[in-house]
């Protein structure tokens, strides 16, 4: 699903480097990153969206090198294949669940709303347990909940790969592992990897394989 | 579409503040528009009523008062003329004379004593009822119908001026024989009666056994003369005969007379006989006076106009600051938004939508507003103008 090699990237101003000489992830696998604060979890997960452009190096996802991409074609490469789930939830006040489920749609033309999209997101919300809760806005919801709908969110557009940026970071332990498992879940049935930034070394376990990022921020010293 | 579907959605959930916004904008965009429209409409209905009416004569003084009195029938009170003024101009065979009585009142309107040539001059029309032809009769302008929600039939009775004199006139139950056709003009705020009418009212004219207590009203008996209790004066066809006009009629008094001169150069002739400041009469051009008027008023507006500005521009700043801290309180929205792929100029098409769906919200109800204020211009401003007589 991914192949990453050779891949630099610095921001400017800061100092901070990143250098992953190779990352791969199959398909379906599950991957957890973890990694001390700062050491570029989430810039990998942004390079490979797409949303940052390496310096040098090549970030092949699905069969698509997407540093070669124009900053147009990463945006609908992004909307088309991969899903996010965020720590914060990043959901929309002002949209009930159902409208923020399906918000990718609202944003880009590379997905179409369609009657089949509505079904799948009406399908998802059941399956993720909060098919009753489809037309309550995120205030009126649970922190749970309102993952959930993040995971649906991810998910509705069937992307092959979803990516988890302390996507438990936010919920209760309990909750954290019902949340994983059914991202896991759901991930599974759309046939999508996962890769998931965490700091939960309790959940890691769950995972297939853990790359623990301290190594590329060592070689990026070196 | 999906931009504005979440431009809408966004508004729906903060209506308070989208409420506030589109209010704030509509006033900004109505209030200068409206402004305008009541001050040209004002300025076309003060101008046109001024030059409707060619000449004024009246007693030397303010002309303004005497425009303002014999035009607007304002509660201006410029010295009386004697109607011997009247019989000169009909003699110089140069014009018309039309005395215009505007003294007393009635219900809060004016009574407007005249000749018939003013309903012609002014080109008045009956929608019910007939003109004056009895004394005592009353013809209403249409203002003064609905006001009272009087018509034909009904009475109406001038209010007593003078209630310190008890040796003074009683008021005058005056029936209403005609209503006018509404002209959006201060005739349709007045009361209107032959000139020999108002001089009864005055107590110039009187005829005797016409004195009707609140009593008999009620009872329908005999009249008393009692001045300790509510009376009036009613003409009824068996008293009609015995009114009469003490003095000559040439020393008469009315208000002004509106003069129509037969040609420009009649006008010009006319004019120059007045010109002596010795002569305890002057003959004016409204129009003249009605545009030193307006064209003051105007200088005024150019400084509410600044004003206006100032608010606007402030305004328009606090709308501008809460749009642009929503904006702020949005970052993290539209950072998802690019993160899960948005296009390129869909955060600023998110945010134009709302500020464009905002906008034309306002502009719609600012427009409607306007078409309101356009439409019943005319009205109000006859109204606010008779507000000052």
């Amino acid at each position: 699903m991914i192949t990453a090699r050779d891949v630099t990237f610095r921001y400017g101003g800061t100092g901070f480097r990143l250098r992953v000489p190779e990352f791969v992830l199959q398909n379906q696998e599950r991957v957890a990153i973890v990694g001390p604060s700062g050491s570029g979890k989430t810039t990998l997960l942004n390079l490979i969206a797409g949303i940052l452009t390496p310096e040098t190096g090549l970030i092949d996802v699905a069969g698509t090198n997407v540093a070669t991409l124009s900053d147009a074609q990463r945006r609908r490469f992004r909307a088309s294949t991969i899903g996010f789930v965020f720590q914060d939830f990043a959901l929309l006040d002002y949209l009930s669940a159902r409208q923020n489920i399906l918000y990718p749609y609202r944003i880009t033309p590379a997905l179409t709303l369609t009657a089949e999209a509505r079904e799948r997101a009406e399908a998802l919300a059941v399956s993720c347990g909060i098919g009753d809760k489809l037309d309550r806005h995120p205030s009126a919801l649970s922190q749970g909940e309102q993952q959930r709908v993040a995971i649906c969110r991810a998910l509705v557009t069937q992307p092959k790969l979803i990516l988890s940026d302390e996507a438990t970071g936010n919920l209760d332990p309990e909750s954290k592992a019902r949340i994983l498992d059914l991202l896991f879940e759901q991930a599974s049935q759309a046939g999508a990897a996962v890769l998931a930034v965490t700091h939960d070394h309790e959940l890691l376990p769950r995972f297939e394989r853990v790359l623990d990022f301290a190594q590329f921020r060592e070689e990026a010293d070196a | 579409m999906n931009a504005l579907y979440l431009a809408v959605a966004y508004m729906r959930y903060h209506w308070g503040r989208s409420l506030v916004l589109t209010l704030v904008a509509a006033l900004i965009l109505f209030v200068p528009i409206a402004t305008q429209i009541l001050l040209s409409t004002s300025e076309r209905a003060l101008v046109s009523r001024g030059d409707a009416t060619p000449l004024l004569l009246g007693s030397r003084g303010s002309q303004l008062d005497l425009t303002m009195a014999a035009l607007y029938f304002s509660d201006e009170r410029p010295d009386p003329v004697p109607m011997r003024e009247v019989e000169a101009i009909w003699d110089s065979g140069l014009a018309m004379p039309i005395p215009v009585h505007a003294a007393f009142s009635s219900s809060g309107f004016r009574i407007v004593g005249t000749t018939l040539d003013y309903f012609d001059f002014r080109e008045l029309t009956l929608s019910d009822g007939r003109g004056l032809s009895v004394l005592g009769d009353a013809v209403i302008g249409a203002d003064v119908a609905e006001t009272l929600g009087k018509g034909v039939g009904d009475t109406l009775v001038s209010s007593p001026e003078n209630l310190f004199d008890l040796d003074g006139v009683y008021p005058l139950e005056m029936p209403i024989v005609g209503v006018l056709a509404p002209t959006n003009s201060p005739d349709d705020q007045a009361v209107f009666v032959d000139i020999k009418t108002a001089w009864v009212i005055q107590g110039i004219g009187h005829g005797h056994e016409d004195v009707v207590t609140a009593a008999e009203v009620a009872a329908g008996s005999a009249a008393v003369s009692n001045a300790a209790v509510v009376q009036y004066q009613r003409i009824t066809d068996e008293n009609i005969e015995s009114f009469h006009f003490h003095g000559s009629q040439d020393d008469f008094p009315t208000s002004a007379v509106v003069v129509v001169p037969n040609d420009t150069r009649s006008a010009t002739i006319l004019k120059g006989r007045y010109l002596d400041s010795e002569n305890p009469t002057q003959l004016i051009e409204p129009a003249r006076v009605i545009q030193g008027l307006v064209d003051r008023i105007f200088r005024i507006k150019a400084l509410l106009d600044v004003v206006t500005t100032i608010i606007a521009v402030a305004a328009i700043a606090a709308i501008g600051l809460a749009v642009f801290l929503s904006y702020r309180l949005r970052a993290r929205e539209m950072a998802t938004a690019v993160k899960l792929g948005a296009r390129r100029g869909m955060v600023m098409q998110l945010l134009s939508a709302e500020t464009i769906t905002l906008l034309l919200l306002s502009a719609v109800i600012a427009g409607i507003c306007v078409t309101i204020v356009s439409r019943n211009a005319e009205s109000w401003v006859g109204w606010l103008l008779a507000l000052g007589s």
